[in-house]
């Protein structure tokens, strides 16, 4: 008992030093440099700065202009992916909005026409009923119509003509990927830190190089959106795969079946309804990506949106941001439905019988096809029966401003003056020496010397990159945000697990807002609050909101019945019961939670760089419009390193906490 | 007997551990203390089994006894550490992986305890799934499987999909499937132990006129001795990886070989067991009341012979062989001697 209690206090005294020494040097670090004259204290010194930006960019300058792999050149390695990719987005294209034509310049003649937007629609209605029921139908098609009557028919066809091909793309590459990493070890071992680097590398970041080795356009953007939705896909092949039931292999191999009739007659059939799931993941992700892909030329809604943004034009944003909203819930809806679907009797009967779905959509394609060439009305939809809800968004948004401003600047200045501001303070004034050591002290309490090293060193990496100052901007946003959203969403999400009715609109409303490319959250909060670390928070916190929610429903929820049984006969109150048994209980859920949440606050941190920060994100920005790659990469490394030693941490904080439970 | 072996496994071990081939390449045979000191676990040690044609041979153990190693072992589902096994006077661990693909095809079968049905094919389809393997043309091979579906009783239920049949049912998916390729050696790991206790003795009654039809060599894996002693011709007690006896049901009772054997076979109904020929003395009497098989169970007879006043004639072959009295079936009953 002695031993335990003092085990206890000289944990806190850890802490509370620890604390106590990083405020000091903090508040008092300019002076420490004035009375010693060492500037090196406040600033890494430049002579020992690393320059892997320089390494990073010569090596790419080398890549695109001399690298020879004897046969061909790296220029005509990107030059053939850029046509594989090119073929089926210029088809999808002509088939969704351009037409086909034949010649080149004035001298084109149209051959045939796009599909109409009716015959969109009815493919969409088809894919919803096929995927599950009229009501699915009913929600996707209606989705269609109002990109359609909104006057969003055109960007959202090219952006949907982008998923469609990097779908696939990213779907099969990523299957196949995870089928290798599933029978050999070594593959396994090769992809595992590779996914794990992808899964923390900011998406800007990546944009750099690809704009260098690709060109600006639509190609660079779909091979990024790619390499961006393929990683998913490998991890839950592996996991579905590995998912297989033991005794389905061997009875697979019972019956003599070769490697390959294994992997195709056994595995992947087995374990479809997830690999389903990693396929809906894919394309959410390519979604969001085709989005953000917009700054390296992809056009479509993200453009849209872009533009927008840099206009200021709050009428256009929020239409173009809406359209992308519109977009989301259709392509999740149905893609989930896939997911959960079931294999289904066939039918039986004449052909019509049998797919009545395809034959109605042929006849439908056929009918507006023809139609179409006697009323343009069929064929595209027209210009008179659009709604425009510009004027209406931009009114509302000044009736907004004009009578709340004060109160919304209000809240802003509150909250800038007793939250962000001293805590940016406390941030930027960590001297760069301690900030190193203080982190590989915390690592090493928690998860170990070894973690204690490396966390050290990737902080030293991100000083000697002379990144120090943005690093901790970005700790700072990061950290208040994070903050933020755990108040707010572990209560809501306690609510949500506490009674199922209010627990099916929040986790309802928590699945659309994560549906949600994250550009499109951008938009309200720049309307409303305008550009810095304060609107940057607002849409970081809206972002990352949904895991903290989610993972405290879920932990509340896991709490063994009997344990609650347990409780209550033991005479527990209704509170004591949440406070005493539930929330111990969930507390490793919770952290899960957090390390979601501040995985997803780092990665939107980046994006929010578009409103003004002046963080890493903003690093890796100012790279992207001046297409400097390494500057971008380093950069994008550091925010990498700083979303790792997060995970590892709390991971760590996690798994002590199961283990101290018993779970 | 002039039953030939079909499968001969002599000496096999199955070790799990780094240091499980060092400990058998120092040529002597560990002990279970060996074992634990280089922290091996001997899943399989040392098991000599002999399958015969035609005869339903039962493993049986508790979980945890290395019965589901053994049988998968001796269908090389498990690579064994190291011994001999014979199949077909062939050596089962030197063939080659196409080798071993041929013989699986078209001579084994194997049912398993949660059924791994391929949940995205119909039962027709599962059922024709080993013919699918071994390409099969598509007609031919569901025009077979149709035929072993109706053998298991299935028929009508062809367009299901195993999530939409009881347990019972998607065993007999299961078996269909292990027959459609007639195998020479059918193994069964626990059939029947998913299933509820009423099922499961139906699937028995159903598995015993399913062999009186096809008289198969069958490897029959188990955790239940009531349902070993009225499936088996014999039966070999595992326990922690080793073979403790092999022997018939009777005998395991009346002469188990070790305290692990005896303690098992306490509290088993003898009655159950024990057959007229081993009970019955020389036919003296000279009236009889009528006549029993010498492998008629006493249990199953037991109600006729006590009632009757005089002894039954016990025939083997059309002869009179013995005779067995009322004494005799009381005192298997109430358990003395």
């Amino acid at each position: 008992m002695q031993a335990l209690s003092r085990h206890i206090t000289r944990a806190r005294l850890f802490w509370v030093g620890l604390f106590a020494v990083t405020w000091a040097l903090s508040q008092y670090s300019f002076q420490i440099y004035k009375a010693l004259d060492a500037r090196w204290i406040i600033r890494f010194p430049s002579q020992y700065q690393l320059n892997t930006d320089t390494v990073i960019s010569g090596f790419l300058d080398w890549l695109v202009n001399a690298a020879n792999f004897g046969l061909f050149t790296f220029r005509d390695l990107t030059r053939a992916i850029a046509w594989v990719i090119e073929q089926p987005y210029q088809f999808l294209r002509n088939l969704l909005i351009e037409g086909f034509q034949s010649g080149i310049g004035d001298t084109a003649v149209q051959v045939a026409p796009s599909l109409s937007w009716i015959a969109v629609i009815a493919i969409a209605v088809a894919i919803g009923h096929y995927a599950r029921d009229w009501a699915l139908a009913a929600l996707v098609g209606a989705c269609f119509l109002y990109l359609a009557v909104f006057g969003q028919w055109d960007s959202a066809m090219i952006t949907l003509a982008s998923v469609l091909v990097a779908v696939p793309i990213g779907a099969v590459g990523g299957l196949g990927l995870g089928i290798l990493a599933y029978r050999s070890a070594w593959v396994d071992r090769m992809l595992r830190p590779v996914l794990d680097l992808m899964q923390t590398v900011p998406v800007f970041a990546y944009l750099v190089p690809i704009l260098i080795l690709f060109g600006f356009g639509p190609v660079a953007a779909l091979v990024a959106t790619v390499i961006y939705a393929m990683p998913p896909m490998i991890r839950v092949t592996i996991v579905a795969l590995r998912g297989v039931p033991e005794e389905l292999l061997e009875a697979g191999r019972m019956m003599g079946a070769t490697q390959r009739q294994m992997t195709w007659k056994v595995l992947v059939p087995a374990a479809t309804p997830t690999l389903m799931v990693g396929v809906n993941q894919v394309i959410m992700l390519t979604l969001n990506m085709v989005i953000i892909a917009s700054m390296i030329g992809a056009g479509g809604l993200g453009f849209d949106v872009l533009a927008s943004l840099r206009k200021l034009d709050i009428g256009g944003g929020i239409e173009a941001g809406l359209a992308i909203v519109v977009m989301a819930i259709a392509l999740d809806r149905a893609s989930q439905a896939f997911s959960e679907r079931r294999m289904q009797h066939p039918r039986t009967g004449t052909l019509m019988q049998r797919h009545p779905w395809t034959t109605t959509v042929v006849v439908i394609v056929l009918g507006t096809f023809l139609l179409g060439q006697v009323l343009p009305a069929v064929q595209s939809y027209p210009d008179d029966w659009k709604i425009s809800t510009g004027r209406f968004w931009s009114d509302g948004m000044e009736w907004i401003n004009v009578n709340f401003f004060d109160t919304l600047e209000a809240i802003k200045t509150v909250l800038l003056t007793t939250l962000l501001l001293p805590v940016k303070k406390f941030f930027s004034g960590i001297p760069w020496a301690w900030g190193i050591i203080a982190t590989g002290l915390i690592a090493w309490r928690v998860a170990g010397w070894k973690l204690g090293v490396a966390a050290a060193l990737m902080m030293g990496f991100i000083a000697a990159s002379g990144l120090w100052g943005k690093a901790m901007v970005t700790l700072y946003l990061c950290g208040v945000s994070v903050f933020i959203a755990v108040l707010i969403g572990t209560p809501l999400g306690i609510w949500a697990a506490q009674k199922p009715g209010a627990g099916r609109v929040i986790l309802g409303l928590m699945d659309t807002l994560q549906t949600l490319p994250s550009f499109v959250y951008l938009i309200p909060v720049v309307m409303l609050f305008r550009v810095g670390d304060f609107s940057a928070m607002i849409a970081v916190v809206l972002y990352a909101l949904a895991p903290a929610v989610r993972y405290a429903a879920h932990g509340i929820r896991e709490v063994p019945p009997q344990l609650l049984e347990a409780g209550k006969m033991a005479g527990c109150t209704p509170r004591q019961l949440l406070w005493r048994v539930k929330l111990p209980l969930a507390t490793p859920q919770l952290l899960l939670g957090v390390n979601q949440t501040i995985m997803l606050a780092l990665s939107m941190l980046v994006i929010t760089a578009l409103v003004g920060t002046r963080d890493l994100g903003q690093e890796v920005y100012i790279a992207l419009t001046k297409a400097n790659a390494g500057q971008g990469i380093v950069a994008g490394l550091s925010v990498a390193f700083i979303a790792i030693i997060a995970d590892r941490i709390v991971h760590a904080l996690s798994d002590t906490q199961k283990k101290r439970l018993g779970l | 007997m002039d039953k030939s072996v079909i499968l001969d496994c002599r000496h096999v071990w199955k070790l799990y551990g780094t240091g499980a081939d060092a400990l058998l390449a120092q040529g002597r045979v560990p002990d279970a203390a060996a074992l634990a000191q280089a922290n091996v676990i001997g899943a399989v040690r040392d098991a000599n089994v002999q399958i015969l044609q035609g005869e339903i041979f039962v493993i049986m153990g508790l979980s945890g006894s290395g019965k589901s190693t053994l049988v998968r072992c001796l269908s090389r589902l498990v690579e064994p550490t190291s011994g001999e096994i014979e199949f077909d006077g062939r050596d089962l661990l030197r063939a080659s992986d196409a080798e071993l693909i041929e013989i699986r095809r078209k001579k084994m079968g194997m049912v398993f305890q949660q059924f791994a049905l391929m949940p995205h094919l119909t039962v027709l389809e599962n059922v024709a799934f080993p013919l699918e393997i071994q390409g099969v043309e598509r007609a031919a091979r569901l025009a077979r499987a149709k035929t072993v579906i109706d053998l298991v009783g299935l028929e009508g239920r062809e367009g299901c999909y195993p999530r939409e049949l009881s347990g019972g049912q998607q065993q007999r998916v299961g078996i269909a499937r292990s027959l459609i390729v007639e195998p020479d050696l059918w193994f069964l790991d626990e059939p029947f132990s998913a299933l509820d206790p009423l099922i499961r003795r139906e699937m028995q009654d159903e598995f015993l006129r399913l062999q009186n039809m096809l008289k198969k060599t069958i490897v029959f894996i188990t955790h239940d001795f009531d349902e070993a002693i009225r499936l088996a011709d014999r039966i070999a007690v595992m326990k922690d990886g080793v073979i403790e006896q092999i022997a018939t049901p009777e005998d395991l009772v009346q002469n188990p070989a070790t305290d692990y054997v005896a303690d098992f076979t306490k509290h088993v109904a003898r009655a159950k067991v024990i057959r007229a020929k081993s009970r019955m003395e020389p036919a003296t009497s000279d009236s009889f009341a009528g006549e029993v098989a010498h492998n008629a169970t006493i249990e199953s007879i037991a109600d006729q012979v006590e009632r009757a006043d005089a002894p039954f004639k016990v025939m083997q072959d059309g002869k009179v062989i013995g005779q067995i009295t009322a004494r005799a079936v009381i005192d298997v009953l109430v358990g003395r001697g």
